[in-house]
Formats: structure tokens, C-alpha cells, sequence
């Protein structure tokens, strides 16, 4: 049942995931998902509560490892390298890899440290360079004009739109290959719900984006290419329209118009 | 609804209670502030802080009690620190599930209640035996001894408040642990660092019974470490005993300033604990 056929002509294929299976200790989360992230585009996880999307997602940069018990087999392939790899250098991945979280996690420092500390860990910079990097990340995240008088300010002290927005500039700055988004918007209120889809949107021309939301219509707006998954299950994935409007799985149909989940 | 005259009984009867026990408390407590303001805030001039602890019968001060006290406390609090923030570090970050975490948060547990007493008899059969004599750095390492189990404790606590989302929002912009630690964990949890930091010296600089045993006491001006140093606690305690009214009085002030400093330190770390930036 495990969809991969694909539509062929999508372009490249950044991420691929080949026969995952996931161990909460004994538990089994994800039995056996295959799923490709094409790059420069948005793939949308969708599926009831605890169907293994977030954990499909905290696969994909192995945010799975700080915790004990907790082990993925299987593959996952990074532009031909496979991340699960026990050698490789998980910070490095995770540098490329970004991940912005469902409550928004701004550090407890000023707004420009909160961009500038992650842009350090990789580059030295003069401090007009830095300024400009800085400036260049919150634009980018649609937030500067909200906080250029205020740089100096604590993130805490943002609304919460305004701090996923921070997390994600944050994310940016440090010019990842791929952004996870795990339910970005769930604590946020409608205004600032839009806000956050429309960069997403803009963000897919140069990143490869995956999204977990419980929000069938967010899913429906932001993204080009929709899995569904069950019970650990890939279900289905394809094109978002395909999904939304001729689902293939009985089970898709029935989640899609409400019937469960 | 037949029960509610009961109830309503029943709850103003353990509101009495609970009320009556917080006030017994709050009066010794009191009390003892009272009694010492009483007898010591008349023995307080200049000459406790610039004169030496006189000889019986004489006039004198506090000066060598107080300057060995805050040195000893200081390098207690100076060693101990450190080796507590990163034993604390340990068990809330490294070693949060593991079973030799278990054993040593165990084994702290049983350090922080264990009575001052046998910490200076240890470190008596450990460093003053073998030295030959009483020494101002036998009663630092004493100190030191009782620092490192409030600080871990404390350490360990503030670092489990900082919310794991925190850690993970810095391990996923590639951080290594050490540097989420440092950079998160600590700063997150500053103010209840500092206040267990606090909350030690404020443990430390009365004790009394762990410096007979190490440092004894020192009748003059003395900032060698190699030798036995005067401290407040213990002046406090020969001179309480003795039959001479200056040294009594000098007791009494001298309880009052370790009272009064100790005080200004938990307000202190209470009023920085309140204002924490754990969130």
C-alpha cells in the first residue's frame, strides 16, 4: 500500500525516503514509508493525530537522536548521501536541514542575537556584514519592518506571529537546503497564519520545504505535493490538486472530507 | 447540599490550623531577629570592623572574625561552585535518564542532609591530620564540601525547567549540545543559577560546626591560608561561652551582622529567582 509511484517530470529529487521504519523503544511509529521531497517545493504531511508525521519529519534531520530509545532504519538519502548513516556529523546536517518548531522557540536574547548567534556557529563576519545578514534574514521572514527599531529588544518580549516568524528567520539565516515545518501555525491566530503561508509560499523558490499541519486547507494552499499517512502508514502521496480532488485510497477520501481524524 | 455546613466547617477548620502552624513559625523566627537586634545593635560601632578580637577583658572588634569568614566563604564557594554547576549540568543534560545519574543524584541527596558535623570531622581526618595542624584551607575545603550539593541540586532543578524545546530549537540550527547548554541552558536559566549560587553561601557562611573541626580559630590577624583562621561562627561560639561581658556583647553583634548578611543574601536571591527569565 506503500504509494511511490510518482508523476514522472518533477524535477529533482533532494530527499528520499526508502523503507523507513521508526522504534519508539519497542513501538513500532512508521512501518515502512517510501516518500521522495522534490526540491525547490513544498510536500505537505497530512493524517490524523499520531498517524507518524511528526516523527517522519524529525527523521529528516535526526532531531530523533537527542533522545534515548529512539532509532530509525531504513534510508533516508540527502542529495545521494544516506543521513542515517551513524558517522555522519549531525550538527552539519542539521546546518542544512533547518526545522521550525509548533511553538514558536525564540532564544532568551535580543532579536539580533537570536539570528546572529546561529549565522556565527558557521562564519566569522564583520560586524556591517553581520548587520546586513541579519537584515537580509528578517526581511526575508517579512518581520523587519516590525522590528528594525527594535533589534536590541528580547525575543521573547514579540507576539507569537511575530516569533514564528523570528524562528524562521533564524532558520534562514544559516541558508539551509531544506526548512521542516512541524505544524508552524497551530498556535497562531488567523492573521498571523496567513502571514506565515505566504512565506512558505515565497520560501519554496529556493528551498525545499516539508510541512506537517493539521489544517487540511493549509495543506491545500501552501504545498504542491500531499502524502497522507495512517496508522505509521504512507498512504498516499502525490500532487496536492491530485489528492485534494481524486484521491486514490478509500482511507484518504474519508480523511479528506471529514469522516475520521 | 445537606453536607455544605459541614464542609464549610471542616474547611475553616484546617484554614485555622494551617494558619495557627505558619504563625508559630513566623514568631520564632521573630523572635530571634528580635533578640538579636536587642542585644546585638548596641555592641555595633566602628571598632567591631577595625578592631581585632581583644583579649578577655578588653575592648576590641570583629575585624580578623569577619575578614576570615568572607575569604573562607569565598573560596568554598569559589571551588564548590563550578564542580556543582557541572555536576548539576550532568544530571539534567548528559545523564538525565541513565542509571549512574540516578546514583549520584542519590548520593547528593544524602550529602545535602548530612550534618555539617561529620563533614568537618572527614575533612579533619583527611587534610588537617596529615597537614599536622588547623588550617584556613582545611576550613575552605569543608565549606566547599557543603557548597557542592546545594549548587547541584539547584543546577539541576533550574536546567530541568528549561523547556526541551528550547534544546531542540538549537540542536536544529546544528549546535552541538555543549553549546545549546551554555548558550541556552544556562542563559535560560540564569537567575535560578545565580540564586542557588546564593542560597549556598548563604548555607555556608554560618556554619559553625565543620570550621572547629579545620580552621579552629584565631585570636589575631592572620590571611595565611596555612594557618588557623579566625572566623565569625566560631568567635561566636567561644565567645558566647565565656564569662566576659565584652566578648558576650561581641557575640551578640556578631550574630547580628551573619543574621543580617545572610538575610540581605536569600531576600536577594528570592527577589532575582522572582524576576527569572525561565519560561
Amino acid at each position: 500500500m506503500n504509494a511511490t509511484a510518482k508523476p514522472a517530470s518533477n524535477g529533482v529529487e533532494k530527499v528520499s525516503v526508502r523503507d523507513l521504519q521508526f522504534y519508539y523503544g519497542a513501538s513500532l511509529a512508521l512501518k515502512g514509508i517510501n516518500l521522495p521531497l522534490y526540491e525547490r517545493k513544498s510536500t505537505a504531511f497530512i493524517g490524523p493525530s499520531g498517524c507518524g508525521k511528526s516523527t517522519l519529519l524529525r527523521v529528516l534531520n535526526r532531531m530523533y537522536d537527542l533522545y534515548p530509545g529512539q532509532r530509525a532504519v531504513g534510508e533516508v538519502m540527502l542529495d545521494g548521501q544516506n543521513i542515517l548513516d551513524p558517522g555522519l556529523d549531525l550538527n552539519l546536517l542539521r546546518a542544512r536541514v533547518g526545522m521550525v518548531f509548533q511553538k514558536p522557540t525564540p532564544f532568551p536574547m535580543s532579536i539580533y542575537d537570536n539570528i546572529a548567534f546561529g549565522i556565527r556557529l558557521y562564519e566569522k563576519l564583520p560586524k556591517s556584514e553581520m548587520d546586513g545578514r541579519v537584515e537580509t534574514a528578517l526581511r526575508r521572514s517579512a518581520l523587519w519592518t516590525e522590528v528594525k527599531d527594535k533589534l536590541g529588544a528580547n525575543g521573547l518580549s514579540l507576539s507569537g506571529g511575530q516569533q514564528q516568524r523570528l524562528c524562521i528567520a533564524r532558520t534562514v539565516a544559516i541558508k539551509p537546503e531544506v526548512i521542516l515545518f512541524d505544524e508552524p501555525c497551530s498556535a497562531l491566530d488567523p492573521i498571523s497564519t496567513a502571514k506565515i503561508e505566504e512565506l512558505i509560499d515565497e520560501l519554496r523558490e529556493e528551498y525545499t520545504i516539508a510541512i506537517v499541519t493539521h489544517n487540511m486547507q493549509q495543506a491545500a494552499r501552501v504545498s504542491q505535493y500531499t502524502a497522507f499517512m495512517y496508522l505509521g502508514e504512507m498512504v498516499e502521496f502525490d500532487a496536492t490538486d491530485a489528492v485534494f480532488t481524486s484521491p486514490r485510497d478509500k482511507r484518504t477520501q474519508d480523511y479528506i472530507t471529514g469522516r475520521f481524524g | 447540599m445537606s453536607f455544605y455546613p459541614a464542609r464549610r466547617r471542616r474547611n475553616s477548620m484546617w484554614m485555622g490550623l494551617s494558619v495557627a502552624a505558619a504563625g508559630f513559625g513566623l514568631t520564632w523566627l521573630f523572635l530571634i531577629l528580635a533578640v538579636l537586634f536587642w542585644k546585638g545593635l548596641s555592641g555595633v560601632s566602628l571598632d567591631v570592623f577595625t578592631q581585632m578580637t581583644p583579649p578577655p577583658g578588653s575592648a576590641g572588634g570583629l575585624l580578623n572574625a569577619i575578614a576570615g569568614s568572607l575569604i573562607m566563604t569565598i573560596i568554598g564557594v569559589a571551588v564548590g561552585t563550578p564542580l556543582g554547576l557541572l555536576a548539576g549540568t550532568y544530571l539534567a543534560e548528559y545523564g538525565r535518564y541513565g542509571k549512574l545519574a540516578f546514583v549520584v543524584r542519590f548520593i547528593n541527596d544524602i550529602l545535602l542532609s548530612a550534618p555539617s558535623i561529620v563533614i568537618g570531622l572527614f575533612i579533619y581526618e583527611v587534610v588537617v591530620a596529615p597537614m599536622g595542624h588547623f588550617s584556613a584551607i582545611a576550613g575552605s575545603i569543608a565549606l566547599a564540601v557543603l557548597v557542592v550539593p546545594v549548587v547541584v541540586r539547584t543546577t539541576e532543578d533550574m536546567l530541568n525547567l528549561v523547556p526541551n524545546s528550547l534544546r531542540e530549537a538549537g540542536a536544529a540550527l546544528g549546535m552541538p549540545r555543549s553549546l545549546v547548554i551554555q548558550r541556552i541552558g544556562y542563559r535560560a536559566a540564569r537567575a535560578g543559577l545565580l540564586t542557588g549560587m546564593l542560597l549556598a553561601v548563604a548555607r555556608v557562611s554560618g556554619e559553625t560546626a565543620p570550621l572547629l573541626f579545620t580552621s579552629l580559630n584565631n585570636q589575631f590577624w592572620s590571611l595565611n591560608l596555612n594557618a588557623p583562621m579566625s572566623s565569625l561562627p566560631a568567635v561566636i561560639f567561644q565567645f558566647a561561652l565565656s564569662p566576659y561581658k565584652e566578648w558576650q556583647q561581641l557575640a551578640w553583634t556578631g550574630a547580628l551582622i551573619i543574621t543580617l548578611a545572610v538575610l540581605t543574601l536569600s531576600i536577594g536571591a528570592r527577589a532575582l529567582a522572582a524576576r527569572g527569565t525561565v519560561k
